[in-house]
């Protein structure tokens, strides 16, 4: 770990060191409020300036996937990945669309079509 | 692809499957989804985990709590994702997430370790977020009447309590059916004020 590098972490944090160094040191949430199960579909296939770790959620996202999925797709922690994914958004290489019902009660028409999924398995 | 519209993608929505730990929510997940279940994982940090306690920890450390999903394609326009909580309470903070959106949870409850559900009951009773008790048939378990599982975790009458195998699917569709028609029912209470 370089001494840059321990302004941010002590070495308790080690291997977990890298995730938070790609999204260039920023441990807070995103920018866009991304949840779990928000949706994202990438508009692009690449753009030269991007690091390896937002290239391949550019990738793995060229068909519409939750957040959640995309984090367990390329297997780095949900929170780098929603700050990954806002940065990538705010360049307009993705767009999102939020989970329904975040804050409005869910309608009965939702509801049902989920029942209806269910039994339908 | 060049739209920049996202009214083309279609939206999601989900449900918790809560439980001690080892209780078999990944199980119920896995029975029912499309995929194996996904699994990621979420860092902690002193920042982000007020509530965690890490006694005997250093205040700086940083470790990672493992989050496990399910997918389920309801229609073109609508996915339904199945959420297992961690099987540590401490991570309550996870939890809020997991909560935050849902339209209901299934609290898995194992009886030979009844009390290892409470915390899960608790939390979605203080949420307000409708859940239903699924009993996890192990086979070694002491089999209880409803009225005294009822009675053990203080259930309030109108909570659906079943009995499921949570390795089965046709068990875990009745179970995810009888808490949909619940979410219903409340939903429908809630809209006759
Ligand atoms: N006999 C029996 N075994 C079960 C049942 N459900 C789960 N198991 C087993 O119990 C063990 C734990 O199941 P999991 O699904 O991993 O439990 P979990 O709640 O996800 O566990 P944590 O995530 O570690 O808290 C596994 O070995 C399962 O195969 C059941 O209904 N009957
Ligand atoms: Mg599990």
């Amino acid at each position: 770990m370089s001494v840059d590098h321990e302004a941010w972490f002590d070495e308790a944090a080690g291997p977990l060191v890298r995730p938070y160094a790609v999204t260039g040191g920023r441990t807070k949430s995103d920018t866009i409020g991304l949840d779990l199960i928000t949706l994202v579909v990438a508009l692009r296939e690449h753009a030269d300036h991007l690091e390896p770790e937002s290239l391949q959620l550019l990738r793995v996202c060229q068909q519409p996937i939750s957040v959640v999925e995309a984090a367990a797709q390329v297997d780095l922690p949900l929170q780098v990945v929603k700050v990954l994914l806002s940065d990538l958004i705010t360049q307009n290489l993705m767009i999102h669309r939020s989970a329904v019902q975040v804050t409005d009660a869910p309608s009965q028409h939702v509801l049902q079509a989920v029942l209806d999924g269910i039994r339908k398995l | 692809m060049a739209s920049g519209n996202s009214e083309r993608l279609a939206s999601a929505v989900k449900i918790v499957v809560a439980g001690g730990f080892g209780v078999g929510k990944t199980t119920m997940v896995g029975s029912v989804s499309e995929v194996p279940p996904l699994r990621t994982e979420e860092l902690i940090t002193e920042a982000s985990a007020g509530v965690d306690d890490l006694s005997g920890v250093e205040a700086k450390h940083t470790t990672t709590v493992a989050l496990d999903f399910g997918r389920i394609t309801i229609n073109p326009e609508l996915i339904l994702y199945l959420f297992g909580t961690p099987g540590q309470n401490r991570f309550w903070f996870m939890w809020d997430e997991l909560a935050r959106g849902a339209l209901g949870a299934v609290v898995l409850a194992d009886t030979r370790r009844l009390d290892s559900c409470f915390p899960a009951v608790d939390f979605f009773e203080r949420r307000g977020l409708p859940f239903v008790v699924a009993v996890n048939c192990f086979d070694d378990a002491y089999h209880y009447t409803d009225d005294e599982v009822r009675g053990a975790l203080d259930l309030d009458p109108h909570v659906p309590l079943l009995l499921c195998d949570a390795r089965d699917r046709e068990s875990t569709k009745t179970v995810l059916v009888t808490l949909m028609g619940h979410v219903m029912a409340q939903a429908r209470m809630a809209g006759a004020h």
